[in-house]
């Protein structure tokens, strides 16, 4: 990189706060998602939304791409830099500024683990729902531009649905505050929800007031055990056929339960073909009712054994242990790629012995797991990157699955983002009509395009 | 690139088994847990950026840089990691391997370094005899009042910054070592018909400085039905070298221990360690040894018999005292040493223990199993981000403000007892088994004192 460009990042954020040796390029060059990998061309690590506004004033006269990066768990690329690109990595933006209990809100910088906008919130005496199981160590900042979900999703929705005002830094270094602290804000557009699921490809977020709700009274959380795939999947539909929305409903398969129990040993069932996790919570005569009544329709519907926790204790252990599938799966392979379709949960039956069916004709291992109750699957693909054949089938399997998914009126990535995991396939699932709107949004807001090139579309 | 070496041609990172490396799947799951990634918030400083440069360096994108060298050192080596990586990857041996590749470049090298190394890891270290000797030396300077006598002209101000602060984390040299505690008392106390016969390793810091600790240990497993053995031809665990690069010396005091304690008649039915340090290192001789030919068997044999001193009372469920070691109630709290927790996944057996006495009000520590920053020789290469660690542990303890801070390890009660002096904390640190073994003592003592009260005589009597 342009050693006058370097100095004038140095002026901005000080000498140590940018990083251009080999090594700390090296491990800027990925995140979360298997077999991506390119250096950047330097890493500024801002701590303030002025430096960043700074920052982009810069790289914008000098047409440089711009990667904002928060903690790199993200699974579709988002965060992988381009080459002599600058990753603005946020993770030294980490205030708390502000828990409104009157208003229920709170303020908060990109950089905040979201583990800690929860534990925040719960201090106060009230809830942030939105969960994804990369809580611990995510960034709030990294949530929003991906819009994640997260096992609480079903009753309770995705990170959108908290998500009141924004600040952001555009390409060209202005300021922008969209949303406000009111619940009901009709003046203009509504700006904000644009860069919610913008993957860092519309401006940088330096600022997210939060939407806080006052947390349920009781819950309760189950396991149940089941000797047949569709059995599982057919009680889900039940479930919500039966208009009980559990907060928690999520399924793990044989592969998967195999590795996250080698990890936790919490004593899962090694000898079952799919397992539910579910949760109920709310007021305790309705979480009581609801209880009796899933564990009345799982043993209806095939289910082996329904398991209730029988402490608080017990529930996280079980919820921790379902956020910890995916890489607990790589025990298996030394390259686990995961995809994140989405269907119709009547759907949800046809489409888990679809991705049986393609890994028996491709010859590839699956596991598979996900937010069954919202429709949402990861068939994660175990394979080896060095092995180019398999690669290659793996490929073919993976866009089956997609095209499958999207054949059930389903679509291509329900929480992880399209980044450049599933660039290839957006046409596809969205249509020319919303890719020529997608492509003028992008032209307006960032006309260098600097902003994360190549994401998304091309 | 500058500044960079390939000496000696070998890339030992490459050697490595390519499996090992690639089971990072980079998710991210460990930087919460990673206490150098949460203090810099540095990517670099992190294991997931710590087994890219190690991956990058086996593919050939890297060279074995100094910048990748430090980083290697800068790493506490105290495997939260380990614990929090779901996928399964193999820090300890990562880690290892990469200081045995730093050493081996020699990218590192300098004068005195080089010697400071070699006259600890090839000379000191591999000679119990020479610890020894060393630490009677220690033991002098401490008692004869010399130490005050340095303390007080200020000559300390002469020795450069970093020697000076380490002088407080000396250790208080014990005026007698293990094998005469066990030679003098102890032998002669093993149980006639026992339940097992176990070895006890005596350690080399734990054996000067804390032979009381040893004898603690000693003195339980023997309330509990064991015959203790102390083989005479043990060495020092290796853990030092090999967490130091020094892999060829590990190695060879690894093979002499599998020696010492296989030549005691009958062999034993389990090889007892109470420094969570040594026991971590102990427990992968068989790893240590895969490639040799002759001892391969013998170190897997070895590695399925090591335990932890409380792992191994609760394993053979320890009898409970009956009696509390102090008069008054004791507000204890637990730290866990992380090569205890992370190195042999020690962590609820030694709470059991303290919970078993009589009298211990046992409070959970804030982020109790959060490194303190000891970390081996940590303390002495990286004193500034130790003392960060150190400051954060007390911060914690401070909030409780405890009696007793138990620990499993000597390098913690080190830099515990440190950090206490520092913040003026009146706490004392003691391992779990000496709590235990002195409310065994006091069982027995007031057992022996109500079989001969005046009460009794007079009951016998009338
Ligand atoms: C084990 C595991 C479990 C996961 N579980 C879930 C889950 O249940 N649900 C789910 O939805 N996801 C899940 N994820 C995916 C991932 O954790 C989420 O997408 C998360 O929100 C990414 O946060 P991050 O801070 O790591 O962002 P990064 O990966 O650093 O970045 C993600 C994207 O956001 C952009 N970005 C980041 N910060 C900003 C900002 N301040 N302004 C503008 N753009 C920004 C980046 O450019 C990139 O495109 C999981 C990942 C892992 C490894
Ligand atoms: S070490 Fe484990 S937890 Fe950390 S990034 Fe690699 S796979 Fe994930
Ligand atoms: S051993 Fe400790 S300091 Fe080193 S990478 Fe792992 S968690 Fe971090």
């Amino acid at each position: 990189m342009d050693s006058a460009v370097l100095s004038q990042f140095r002026s901005i954020i000080g000498d140590d706060q940018v990083l251009d040796s080999a090594e700390d390029l090296s491990v800027y060059a990925y995140d979360g998602t298997a077999t991506l990998r390119v250096a950047p061309a330097c890493v500024l690590l801002p701590e303030t939304v002025q430096q960043v506004a700074a920052i982009m004033t810069v790289a914008h006269s000098q047409r440089l791409p711009v990667i904002t990066r928060g903690s790199g768990t993200g699974l579709a690329g988002g965060a992988v830099p381009v080459e002599g690109g600058i990753v603005l990595c946020l993770v030294r933006m980490d205030r708390i500024i502000e828990v409104d209990e009157a208003n229920l809100a709170m303020v908060v910088e990109p950089g905040v683990i979201t583990q800690r906008v929860a534990d925040a919130a719960a201090a106060a005496g009230l809830f942030y729902p939105p969960d994804p199981g990369s809580i611990k160590i995510s960034t709030i900042g990294g949530n929003v531009a991906n819009n994640s979900g997260g096992l609480r999703g079903l009753k309770y929705g995705v990170t959108r649905d908290y998500v009141m005002a924004l600040q952001v830094v555009l390409a060209d270094g202005q300021i922008l505050n969209t949303g406000t602290k009111c619940v009901k804000d009709v003046a203009g557009f509504t700006l904000k929800d644009l860069f919610i699921g913008s993957e860092g490809t519309l401006g940088v977020i330096t600022s997210i007031n939060l939407k806080l709700i006052p947390p349920p009274a009781a819950k309760q959380t189950m396991i149940a055990h089941f000797e047949s795939m569709t059995d599982a999947a057919r009680t889900v539909s039940e479930i919500i056929r039966h208009k009980i929305i559990p907060c928690t409903l999520e399924f793990l398969d044989r592969v998967t339960i195999g590795c996250v129990e080698e990890y936790v040993a919490i004593g899962l069932p090694l000898d079952v073909e799919a397992l539910l996790l579910i949760e109920v919570d709310g007021h305790p005569a309705e979480v009581a009712e609801q209880a009796a009544e899933i564990e009345r329709l799982a043993g209806e519907h095939g289910a082996r054994e329904v398991r209730r926790a029988h402490s608080e204790e017990e529930a996280t252990r079980l919820a921790s242990a379902r956020r910890t599938a995916f890489s607990a799966l790589a025990r298996l392979a030394p390259t686990v790629v995961l995809e994140d379709v989405t269907v119709p949960r009547s759907e949800l039956a046809r489409m888990v012995s679809h991705i049986a069916q393609v890994s028996e004709r491709y010859g590839v291992k699956i596991g598979t797991f996900g937010h069954m109750g919202d429709g949402n699957l990861h068939p994660t693909f175990l394979t080896d990157e060095r092995d180019a054949r398999e690669m290659g089938r793996v490929e073919q399997a993976m866009r089956e699955v997609f095209e499958f998914a999207v054949e059930l009126g389903g679509t291509i990535t329900g929480e992880h983002g399209v980044g450049l995991a599933k660039k290839p396939f957006l046409p596809a699932a969205i249509g020319p009509v919303a890719m020529d709107i997608t492509r003028r949004l992008k032209a307006d807001f960032d006309p260098e395009g600097i902003l994360n090139p190549g994401k998304i579309f091309d | 690139m500058s500044g960079t070496a390939e000496k000696g041609g070998g890339n030992l990172l490459r050697s490595l088994d390519y499996s090992v490396l690639q089971q990072c799947m980079h998710c991210g799951m460990c930087l919460p847990a990673c206490p150098t990634y949460v203090e810099t918030l540095r990517e670099r400083s992190s294991p997931r950026g710590r087994i890219a440069m190690m991956r990058a360096i086996a593919d050939g994108d890297l060279e074995t840089s100094r910048v990748f060298a430090e980083e290697m050192y800068f790493c506490l080596g105290c495997l939260a990691c380990q614990t929090a990586c779901p996928a399964g990857v193999d820090y300890a041996t990562l880690i290892e391997q990469s200081r045995a590749q730093v050493e081996a470049s020699g990218v590192l090298d300098r004068g005195q370094r080089r010697l400071v190394r070699t006259l600890l890891l090839r000379w000191v270290f591999t000679s119990r005899r020479r610890i020894k000797l060393l630490a009677k030396a220690l033991y002098l300077f401490q008692r004869s009042g010399l130490r005050r006598v340095v303390r007080a002209s200020g000559l300390l101000w002469l020795l450069p910054a970093k020697l000076r602060d380490l002088e407080p984390l000396t250790p208080e040299i014990q005026s007698t070592f293990t094998r005469r505690l066990y030679e003098q008392r102890y032998r002669s106390l093993n149980p006639t018909s026992p339940r097992f016969r176990v070895g006890v390793l005596s350690g080399c810091v734990q054996d000067i400085a804390f032979s009381h600790v040893n004898a603690d240990t000693i003195a339980v497993l023997q309330v509990n039905g064991c015959e203790v053995i102390l083989p005479e031809a043990q060495q020092c665990c290796g853990s030092l070298h090999a967490h130091n690069g020094d892999l060829a010396s590990a190695r060879d005091l690894a093979r002499a221990n599998i020696d010492a304690f296989s030549t005691e008649e009958g062999g034993v039915d389990a090889i007892i360690v109470n420094a969570g340090g040594c026991g971590s290192h102990l427990r992968h001789y068989d790893r240590l040894l895969a490639d040799d030919v002759e001892y391969a068997g013998r170190a897997a044999a070895w590695s399925q018999k090591v335990r932890d001193i409380c792992e191994f009372l609760v394993e053979i469920d320890f009898r409970p005292p009956p009696a509390s070691p102090d008069a008054d109630v004791l507000r204890v709290t637990y730290h866990e040493s992380c090569h205890l927790k992370h190195g042999q996944g020690v962590s609820a057996q030694p709470r059991r223990i303290l919970e078993s006495i009589p009298g211990v009000e046992l409070t959970e520590l804030a982020e109790a199993d959060w490194c303190c920053g000891s970390a081996g020789i940590y303390n002495i290469t990286q004193p500034e981000m130790s003392m960060k660690l150190l400051d954060r542990k007390m911060g914690h303890i401070g909030d409780i403000r405890p009696q007793v801070v138990a620990t499993g390890n000597p390098g913690c009660v080190i830099q515990i007892e440190h950090g206490l002096r520092l913040k003026g904390l009146s706490a004392r640190v003691q391992h779990p088994v000496s709590l235990l073994a002195a409310a065994y003592e006091r069982s027995r003592v007031e057992a022996a004192q109500r079989d001969f009260s005046p009460e009794s005589l007079i009951v016998e009597g009338s």
